[in-house]
């Protein structure tokens, strides 16, 4: 006779361990507890479940526990709702080969009435897990990814030609917070490349353009308008208050100073820049990686540095650009993949060659080296400075 | 002979081309060339007394020169060298 429900329970103690709430609980709660699997379905999940538990439901028990797990050593407790699914998980997982399998007797429900602590997942409303489906289905950022972005803040440098593709994209994908410093307005000539602003909004300042643009895109975006220049009296507490700063501006001056101000405030850069049919673009980690001053210890002169505004600029290479901007601000915020640090990358869209250059820390970098005096300067006139007068570069 | 990549604000010094091909043993041999063959370059790249630059960065096959032997760093023929001094632009 095919064995009952009753048999596979009955079947499944003898080799699984029952534990008592009251008995694994301080363990738990100190921190020093089992890894806890607990097998029920989302929406049990999110009613809540032990501290520290991982949510793993019993359908994918099989699929999933090994990438949760760091070995079939490891102690594991099952939890579910009343300690039956649990057993019979862990009897499942014991078949599997984990040697250290226990079950929580009572379940979630025994748990709670014991008055032992009781941890509330944060999760995506309906809503949200419906607009974030395809991040959510990703393995690399998943549920907890999708908050994690959602908490997040990235502050754009420029609503232009990069901020634009960047905000955009970055908006989509539920960065919480969108900073956009810009003190210029629309042109019409912006529009060729500058994908956030429309027709309708030439001479509104960008940053509100954008802001606009944006909440048609993603209402749950916050963004906050800085319609000012970024210097050297404001720079800190900008960045003091994201967590990423994507660097779109169009001139050196501001280049180095969001270079030092991110040293100091240890914040991320994320770095484009673009000519005509070429881009580059890396990403500054400070301390960590080569910073910008690494790259390039001082800035070419007027005549070899033109603006896009004098040399031109294929318009669809700001998309590239930017956007490469948004996956690198997107991988440090959820710390995943390797970004581009210690290497510029550079983009020849006549050619469509990707080149990669490798970036170092110089030891004796005047930003971020060991013997660096590191302070805001007058950017305006170092700038102006060191391409008439080579050693400046030098005393910098 | 080793392939020198020209950056956007070098090509009209070199005719318009992406990349050219200079001869030399040495990046201060292949610079030395490329200069003599392009005068407009040596112009924007070299200082006065005919030394590179701060604001130019030279790569040998993807590594920093400077971090290498600088402009003694050898060069082989099939060897790929890129110019670049920094880009300001965002397109604001
Ligand atoms: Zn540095």
């Amino acid at each position: 006779m095919s064995p009952s429900y009753q048999d596979l329970l009955a079947a499944a103690r003898e080799v699984i361990p029952e534990v008592e709430p009251s008995d694994i609980a301080p363990r738990v709660e100190a921190g020093e507890g089992p890894l806890i699997i607990d097998v029920r379905e989302t929406a049990e999940w999110d009613q809540g479940h032990l501290p520290g538990a991982v949510h793993i439901p019993r359908g994918f028990l099989e699929s999933r526990v090994s990438g949760a797990t760091s070995g079939t050593e490891q102690e594991l407790l099952i939890s579910c709702a009343s300690g039956q699914r649990s057993l019979l998980a862990a009897k499942t997982l014991a078949d599997m080969g984990y040697t250290n399998v226990t079950s929580l007797a009572g379940g979630f429900a025994r748990w709670k009435q014991n008055n032992h602590p009781v941890e509330m997942p944060r999760i995506l409303s309906a809503a949200q897990r419906s607009r974030y489906s395809r991040h959510v289905l990703i393995p690399e950022v998943g549920e907890e990814g999708q908050l994690t972005l959602l908490d997040s803040k990235a502050l754009l440098i420029g609503a232009g030609g990069l901020g634009s593709p960047a905000a955009y994209y970055l908006a989509a994908a539920g960065v919480g917070t969108i900073g956009l410093v810009d003190d210029d307005v629309v042109d019409e000539s912006n529009l060729q490349r500058q994908i956030i602003h429309t027709t309708d909004r030439v001479g509104v300042n960008k940053g509100e353009s954008a802001k606009e643009a944006i909440r048609a895109l993603n209402p749950e975006v916050q963004v906050n308008v800085h319609p000012f220049r970024v210097n050297r009296d404001n720079v800190l507490d900008l960045l003091g208050e994201y967590d990423v700063v994507v660097d779109g501006a169009d001139n050196f001056p501001t280049r180095y100073l969001l270079a030092d101000a991110s040293l100091m405030t240890r914040t991320p850069l994320v770095h484009a820049s673009i000519l005509r049919f070429e881009g580059h673009a890396s990403v500054f980690t400070p301390y960590d990686g080569p910073c910008y001053r690494c790259l390039f210890p001082e800035p070419p002169p007027p005549d070899l540095a033109p603006s896009c505004g004098e040399a031109g600029v294929l318009g669809v290479l700001c998309g590239v650009m930017g956007n490469v901007q948004a996956t690198e601000a997107i991988k440090v915020l959820l710390g995943i993949g390797d970004t581009l640090a210690g290497r510029l990358l550079i983009y020849d869209a006549l050619g469509m060659t990707f080149t990669e250059l490798t970036v170092r820390r110089d030891p004796d970098c005047p930003s971020c080296g060991p013997n660096a005096d590191l302070q805001l300067r007058d950017y305006e006139a170092w700038c102006a400075g060191v391409g008439r007068h080579d050693q400046v570069g030098a005393t910098a | 002979m080793s392939t020198v990549k020209i950056p956007p604000v070098l090509r009209q010094s070199v005719g318009g081309e992406r990349e050219v091909d200079v001869s030399g043993a040495t990046v201060e041999e292949v610079l030395a060339n490329l200069c003599d063959a392009h005068p407009a370059v040596g112009a924007q790249i070299l200082t006065a007394d005919g030394s590179l630059h701060a604001f130019v960065n030279v790569y040998v096959n993807g590594e920093d020169a400077r971090l290498l032997q600088w402009t003694d760093t050898p060069v082989g023929e099939t060897d790929t060298l890129v110019i670049l001094p920094a880009m300001a632009g965002g397109a604001q």
